[in-house]
């Protein structure tokens, strides 16, 4: 929120019809939705279980923000995809971030780093961080010349890591036979290589070239920050709607963010001539990496425990809670005798003027007679 | 799912050599004569298995230890992928719908029989301005899409980006629904003369299909099925090749196509196919609506009137309330009970009945067989609830009257199977208990069925969208049709 972002939530539910169209879901993401007709789905109009944080977001931003020129917004929110093996997840969490109406790689960069900064804050250190360029690749199947139905398969199955279809198309091409495994092989912290390539595609169309570029201004930058990165061309995976600048971010080999730019996704949609970038930061696999919360309740936890359920020690237990909590202890109740392992302090109430106060680190016990020593004993 | 791992392990428990060791699930309709040939002729017959037969339930002439059960072709792949049965013959369209639907299916194509050939075509009508393909993917209209394939439809349109499309499910006569009532059909064809005698033009072949042997994963793991599927050997059913180009040709003579231009403002009436036809006949020469070719014997599905502005398609009464909700339809002749289906389905619907037409009377009732010990749905819940059937599995043409029924019961727990017809035959193997329509009651008794309470008495009736009846494009011919049929029922 220091960065300046404002929280959003979207609806569970979401039209199937957002997600059909080419560019925005890929076919076999589309063919995991959980779709079904709703109760008034009279007209044969589906709705889904949201399959994902930032179409929604589009949405939103088209139905409800189109005025403002900038914003910059984000979730916490779940997916829904099926999953045939029952192994996995079938409903996931995510935290997202989305830059809406920005088109200078100034906003690709922010993106990147912001998601290395709140990975960072978690205590996850060792990331990899892989860039692709989404319209660097769009460019390259389109000097291939296939049919608009070839094209579009084509990039079906480099989203889904099939590569292998681009080099044996691209053999055919003489003056592409030279640029595609030296741009798919691609690898390393390499700027200056990326400008290398440029002088080798001197045939290419100017459309290739102004991507290229664009990748160039967003590494460029990222080099004047010593922003740690690789750059990896077939790490572009997933999404259909990405147009430029893409990233994964992942630690000891598990994906834990990605995210990148969509510039046509917002047109498509219906919506203005609005450039967006974003990343997502995937919950599940980040949940096992964070350190547990547990520990850290012991540290000022207090556990009030009832000598009986006598009216008033029953009172004088909720007041004495009431009067910890207004001191920022966590507190919890007990009245039928559970033992209190892990709270720092167990305070037993035994009438309303006598509690015995039992630090639980120290191994001390005190019996005092108001709830103001009691507050003096745990607060000093 | 759970039902089904129960007769599993009570089925692997039977030796080889009991009764009902190995189920076959058989098709009605289409493809019975053919296979009934073919079973005959590979050794694997079955006592009346032909079109006449009357009960459901078929043992094998040879195996004492194989049954099988006549189903609707649709029925069977869900049949055989639940486990009811360990296998089944049905058309490849059939098993591809189920499986394209439910990717997670135990079901395994265990051979192509090669008979009862065709395919699945997207179609669109000729006079419809859509003759190629391409013009459907780039077009940046909301495509109507009707076809007894909801599957397959959804799956070829997301294949294809299609921007936008609805997909309408019908329980038949998809071909008559483009151009006026749909802009594409998704429908099953011997071939592409036969799509052009119902004016369609074929714009991409999904799916090649014929008739397929098909099995359970399970059983096919788990049970001895040796002796039966040697019969399907590929010799034997390549020697019975001739025999099977015999095929009857079913599908009656060449339908009308589009017989005139329709006016912009014609006022479109649906009119019912099957045990509602006759009646509905009956009714409308009463009322003097001379309607050209809509007899028992035809099959024309657009017969004509004698006003210009009035319309009229014969489609499955089924599937009228879905049309008319989405105003592709103006007025219909259906029944209470596919109104009230439709009603429970979609509450806000726009559908209303606005004529008791009073032929066409059913009962709808709920049906037990009476090896079950019980006489009313409060017997049913207590058994339901102390384990005895559960869950309880509820078999019905009627699935959302079904769901509602057993909801305001407070039965639990419970799940459907949606049937297309003939949903006596489920009980008492494949289901506990079916909502059902019953004419005289006969049909039931033949099946040693019980009837254990009456839901409602349906009677066909008019219905239609009531923000149209208004409609001034229509200029109040709407209303004034209404009023005729009203006058005529309640005079009748």
């Amino acid at each position: 929120m220091s960065w300046g972002y404002q929280e959003v939530r979207t609806p569970t539910l979401e039209y199937l019809h957002l997600f059909t169209a080419t560019g925005t879901l890929s076919p076999s993401m589309l063919s995991r939705v959980y779709s079904f007709l709703d109760w008034d789905g009279w007209s044969g109009e589906r709705v889904v279980l949201r399959p994902d944080g930032t179409i929604p977001i589009a949405r939103l931003y088209i139905d409800n923000l189109a005025r403002q020129e900038l914003a910059k917004l984000f979730y916490v929110t779940n997916v829904f995809a099926f999953e045939e093996t029952g192994r996995e997840n079938r409903e996931r969490w995510q935290c997202g971030v989305e830059f809406l109406g920005c088109a200078e790689p100034a906003a690709d960069m922010e993106i990147i780093l912001l998601a290395t900064e709140i990975l960072h804050k978690l205590g996850i250190d060792r990331i990899e961080l892989r860039l692709s360029h989404a319209g660097l690749v769009k460019a390259l199947l389109r000097e291939l010349k296939l049919s608009p139905a070839e094209e579009t398969k084509a990039l079906g199955q480099l989203l889904e890591g099939d590569w292998q279809i681009l080099t044996e198309v691209g053999s055919t091409s003489s003056e592409l036979g030279e640029l595609l495994p030296q741009l798919l092989g691609l690898k390393g912290k390499s700027s200056g290589f990326l400008k290398n390539l440029e002088v080798l595609s001197g045939q290419t169309s100017a459309d290739f070239k102004s991507e290229l570029n664009n990748f160039m201004d967003v590494i460029s930058l990222l080099d004047s920050l010593d922003c740690n990165y690789q750059i990896d061309i077939m790490s572009m995976q997933g999404f259909e709607y990405y147009t430029g600048v893409c990233f994964q971010i992942s630690t000891d080999g598990k994906r834990i963010a990605g995210g990148g730019r969509y510039d046509d996704l917002i047109p498509l949609m219906g919506g203005g001539n609005v450039s967006a970038c974003g990343f997502a930061l995937y919950a599940d696999p980040l949940m096992s990496l964070v350190p547990s919360e547990v520990g850290k309740v012991a540290e000022r936890g207090v556990l009030v425990k009832g000598e009986t359920t006598a009216p008033e020690i029953v009172k004088t237990c909720f007041d004495l809670a009431q009067s910890l909590r207004n001191m920022g202890c966590v507190v919890d109740l007990d009245f039928v005798g559970r033992g209190a392992a892990g709270w720092r302090w167990t305070i037993m109430v035994q009438g309303a003027r006598l509690f015995e106060v039992i630090d639980q680190v120290q191994n001390r016990r005190k019996e005092v007679a108001s709830i103001v020593e009691v507050l003096n004993e745990v607060g000093g | 799912m759970k039902s089904s791992m129960k007769w599993g392990v009570e089925f692997s428990l039977l030796s080889k050599y009991q009764q009902g060791y190995l189920r076959l699930a058989l098709p009605k309709g289409r493809l019975l004569a053919v296979t009934a040939n073919l079973l005959a002729k590979i050794g694997l017959g079955f006592k009346g298995y032909n079109a006449r037969a009357r009960l459901y339930r078929l043992r094998s002439t040879r195996f004492s230890y194989l049954s099988a059960k006549m189903f609707q072709e649709k029925d069977i792949p869900v049949q055989v992928a639940v486990g009811n049965y360990d296998l089944g013959i049905c058309g490849l369209d059939w098993v591809e719908e189920l499986q394209v639907g439910y990717p997670a299916t135990t079901l395994v194509k265990v051979m192509d029989l090669g008979y009862g050939r065709g395919n699945l075509y997207v179609a669109a009508s000729g006079q419809g301005g859509i003759s190629n393909i391409d013009e459907v993917l780039t077009g940046r209209n909301s495509w109507r899409i009707v076809s007894e394939y909801p599957n397959l439809a959804e799956s070829f349109a997301l294949k294809q980006r299609l921007r936008s499309f609805r997909i309408f499910p019908v329980w038949g006569a998809a071909e008559v629904y483009p151009p006026e009532n749909a802009d594409l059909a998704v429908l099953w064809a011997r071939g592409e003369e036969r799509l052009a005698s119902y004016g369609l033009t074929p714009l991409k072949a999904l799916l090649a299909t014929s008739a397929f042997l098909i099995a359970n994963e399970r059983s096919l793991e788990a049970k001895d099925l040796n002796e039966i599927l040697a019969c399907f050997s590929p010799e034997v059913i390549g020697e019975s090749k001739s025999l099977l180009e015999t095929e009857a040709e079913v599908i009656g003579s060449s339908e009308a196509a589009l017989s005139r231009q329709q006016r912009a403002d014609s006022v479109w009436l649906a009119l019912p196919d099957g045990h509602q036809q006759p009646p509905t006949v009956e009714f409308l020469s009463r009322v003097r609506i001379n309607v050209e070719g809509y007899s028992e014997e035809g099959r024309n599905r657009r017969p004509s009137t004698d006003f210009d502005w009035l319309s009229v398609k014969v489609v499955r009464p089924q599937d009228m309330p879905l049309q008319v909700a989405n105003g592709n339809f103006d007025l219909a002749i259906s029944g209470k009970d596919w109104l009230l289906d439709h009603l429970y389905r979609f509450p806000s619907s726009p559908v209303a009945e606005l004529a008791d037409l009073g032929f066409g009377r059913v009962k709808i009732v709920a049906v037990v067989s009476k090896q079950l010990p019980v006489t009313n749905i409060g017997e049913l819940r207590q058994l339901a609830k102390v384990g005895r059937l559960s869950p309880l599995r509820v078999a019905s043409e009627y699935i959302n009257i079904a769901d509602k029924y057993l909801r305001d019961n407070r039965v639990s727990p419970y799940k459907l199977i949606p049937t297309w017809g003939a949903s006596e035959a489920f009980l008492p193997e494949d289901a506990d208990l079916l909502i059902e329509n019953s004419q005289t009651g006969r049909t039931l008794a033949r099946h040693n069925l019980r009837v254990i309470d009456t839901l409602f008495e349906s009677r066909a009736c008019l219905i239609g969208n009531i923000n149209n009846i208004d409609s001034p494009t229509k200029g109040g011919k709407v209303a004034s049709l209404i009023e005729i049929l009203r006058q005529a029922a309640e005079g009748g």
